[in-house]
């Protein structure tokens, strides 16, 4: 089946990681300046998400979200959830370990996206 | 990956300063040591190598600030406009007396040029602090006569105790955005500087920290997480201001609404530059102004909320315009940053250049034609770990997510339009509305266009001027708040309304 959200082993273990120290977690992927576009990783429940928010999908058993609109602009491209060295700012829980949870991208085969609009669509 | 390689020129460097072995907070005029003890490592663009530490503040520490804030406001908010003008002067003046040094410090903690924060950052903050100054002593309240016995008084009075949160493209200078008018209104603040660039501001405050009361402006360093977290959902401020994107900024709103305070919020854009026809009819001095308004992409290595990352070109002055526009953005000199002669520095932090190199990849994904650049710059001489990014120019279609989303590097987007029409539904087809350049000879167009444009702001026939004095702020996802004017004081203060009646009769209901 084609996902819209896929992680990395290495983001599995540091979310493996991370939800040990602070429980259940969830992403919300950000746009806009300084550490826009970049996956925000926070305790589940803590950003509320609403009627904007789309759910792409699981990670490793955490949600991953974004705002509809911006959504709009990403859909026919796979996130693949990574971790790289690093230092963003915002309050992405994975920040003071000096890790950066981060967004590579794929483009969907035109295949894939009839699949997903077929059987995961989203608005 | 890299293809560039150059030797960091050495004739034209400015001298590194000596920096503490460590920073810790300033709360209420003093330093002080992070509560929990933890110190964390602030690593310098250009190099990669740490180059001093930064106190890890966590919800203690913001505490003590905004408590230290809380008993200042006591004084500082009943101070005369006179005083607060006047300390906001002396802080400009030691800024001034400071400059050379100060642009050496922004520019190890972020890693722009020095020829950028001599010419712009520095200057401009020294602007900031003397603009608000001024306008404190100038403008007014108002009043209103309802009848002839009946006066309505509409009073300023400071919010009272603000935290504020700064990004790490300008630290300096957009710190100064944030506590210039806040000082001026009356307010006291407690501020959390980006973890990326925790050290200017600390600098600064070596400097200018005792011209102020104590408590008055209290600086935090921390991860957002651990410390600006606290500090935006604290029951004990009265106000956030915050810089940065847009996940964070709905998340420092949720805390807002559960204290029911007002927040402004600056987050980010994808800002068209459009240049129209008339720009190419002469080969002139001010067509050679519109090729570097296309260029300044390139500035502050694109990391600037209201990058001209979309360049909108008419269809008709293409090969012209662009030919011209590649050949600039090919003579950017890269190198040292603390070299006088380099034009474009490193990117603030790994994570930054690793996000510009993965647009960089999914643009090419997506089709889109590298006209220059497009990879990473490696130079050597001490500077083989630096985060370089070759000034980047990309042709493709305004649907391409190089298109939509903010790289926050120094990446240009270049697309053609074939009426004015076309251009504006382009400009316009963003989540964001922070800024946009309009080039034109035609007066028509250098009016009705920019009205038209759905952006807090519009430059026309220049771009990237950031005057103290001119208002700036977003329309749609780019936030909301008035920067960069005496605007920004009703950001920090609440309205007074004093309804008085002069007449001696009941009103007869009772």
């Amino acid at each position: 089946m084609t996902r819209r959200i896929i992680a990395t082993e290495e983001a599995v273990s540091l979310i493996n990681e991370l939800r040990h120290t602070h429980g259940p977690l969830m992403f919300h992927q950000s746009g806009g300046c300084c550490d826009g576009s970049q996956p925000m990783c926070f305790p589940e429940g803590e950003f509320k998400t609403g009627g904007s928010d789309v759910c792409l999908g699981e990670v490793a058993g955490c949600k991953f979200y974004m705002g509809g609109d911006q959504f709009s602009y990403w859909k026919h491209t796979q996130l693949i959830l990574d971790v790289i060295k690093g230092r963003g700012s915002s309050f992405s829980l994975e920040i003071p370990l000096g890790v950066r949870f981060h967004i590579r991208s794929r483009i969907f085969s035109d295949e894939e996206l009839a699949e997903l609009e077929a059987t995961q669509p989203l608005t | 990956m890299s293809i560039a390689t150059s030797a960091a020129p050495t004739s034209t460097l400015a001298a590194r300063p000596e920096f503490k072995t460590r920073y810790d907070h300033f709360i209420n005029g003093e330093w002080v040591p992070p509560s929990s003890g933890e110190y964390f490592d602030n690593i310098s663009p250009i190099d990669g190598k740490v180059f001093t530490q930064a106190a890890r503040g966590n919800a203690a520490d913001i505490d003590k600030a905004i408590d230290a804030a809380h008993e200042a406001f006591k004084t500082w908010g009943k101070t005369a406009a006179a005083y607060r003008s006047n300390l906001l002067l002396k802080i400009a003046q030691i800024v001034e007396d400071n400059l050379e040094y100060l642009a050496v410090v922004e520019t190890i903690d972020n890693g722009k040029p020095i020829r950028e924060t001599r010419a712009a950052d520095l200057p401009l903050v020294i602007d900031h602090f003397r603009y608000f100054a001024g306008v404190i002593r100038s403008e007014e309240g108002t009043i209103s006569e309802h009848d002839e016995t009946t006066v309505s008084i509409n009073l300023h009075e400071p919010i009272g105790v603000v935290g504020q949160i700064i990004p790490w493209n300008f630290p300096l200078l957009m710190a100064t955005w944030k506590i210039a008018p806040a000082l001026a209104a009356g307010c006291c603040v407690v501020v959390k500087p980006a973890e990326q660039t925790p050290t200017s501001i600390m600098v600064l405050m070596e400097l200018v920290g005792q011209v102020l009361p104590k408590g008055v402006l209290n600086i935090v360093t921390g991860f957002g997480v651990e410390a600006g977290k606290p500090l935006a959902s604290s029951p004990k401020v009265q106000k956030v201001a915050f810089t940065g994107e847009t996940t964070t900024g709905r998340l420092i709103m949720q805390y807002a609404s559960e204290n029911l305070i007002p927040v402004t919020m600056e987050l980010g854009g994808k800002s068209p530059n459009i240049f129209f026809e008339s720009v190419a009819d002469a080969d002139d001095e001010f067509f050679d102004k519109a090729v570097e308004g296309a260029v300044l992409f390139a500035l502050n290595q694109g990391e600037v909320c209201t990058c001209p990352s979309r360049i909108l070109v008419h269809e008709h002055i293409y090969d012209r315009f662009m030919d011209r526009v590649i050949q600039r953005t090919k003579a950017i000199q890269m190198g040292n940053p603390l070299d006088a002669n380099v034009m474009m520095g490193a990117q603030a932090s790994e994570d930054q250049y690793q996000k510009i190199l993965s647009y960089l990849d999914i643009g090419k994904q997506e089709g889109a034609q590298v006209l220059c650049g497009g990879e990473a710059f490696h130079q050597n001489s001490g500077l083989e770990h630096g985060f370089y990014v070759q000034p980047t120019l990309l042709k493709g279609d305004n649907k391409m997510r190089v298109f939509q989303e903010e790289i926050f590097g120094p990446v240009a987007c270049v697309t053609t339009f074939k009426t004015t029409e076309e251009a504006i539904a382009i400009a316009n087809d963003t989540l964001y509305g922070l800024g946009a350049g309009v080039w034109t000879r035609d007066a028509h167009e250098l009016y009705q266009v920019p009205r038209a444009l759905q952006a807090g702001r519009v430059w026309v026939n220049c771009y990237h001027a950031y005057p103290a004095h001119a208002p700036f702020g977003g329309y749609k996802k780019s936030g909301f708040g008035r920067e960069t004017h005496k605007m920004m004081l009703n950001h920090y203060r609440q309205t007074k309304n004093m309804l008085i009646s002069y007449g001696k009769q009941k009103l007869g209901f009772f």
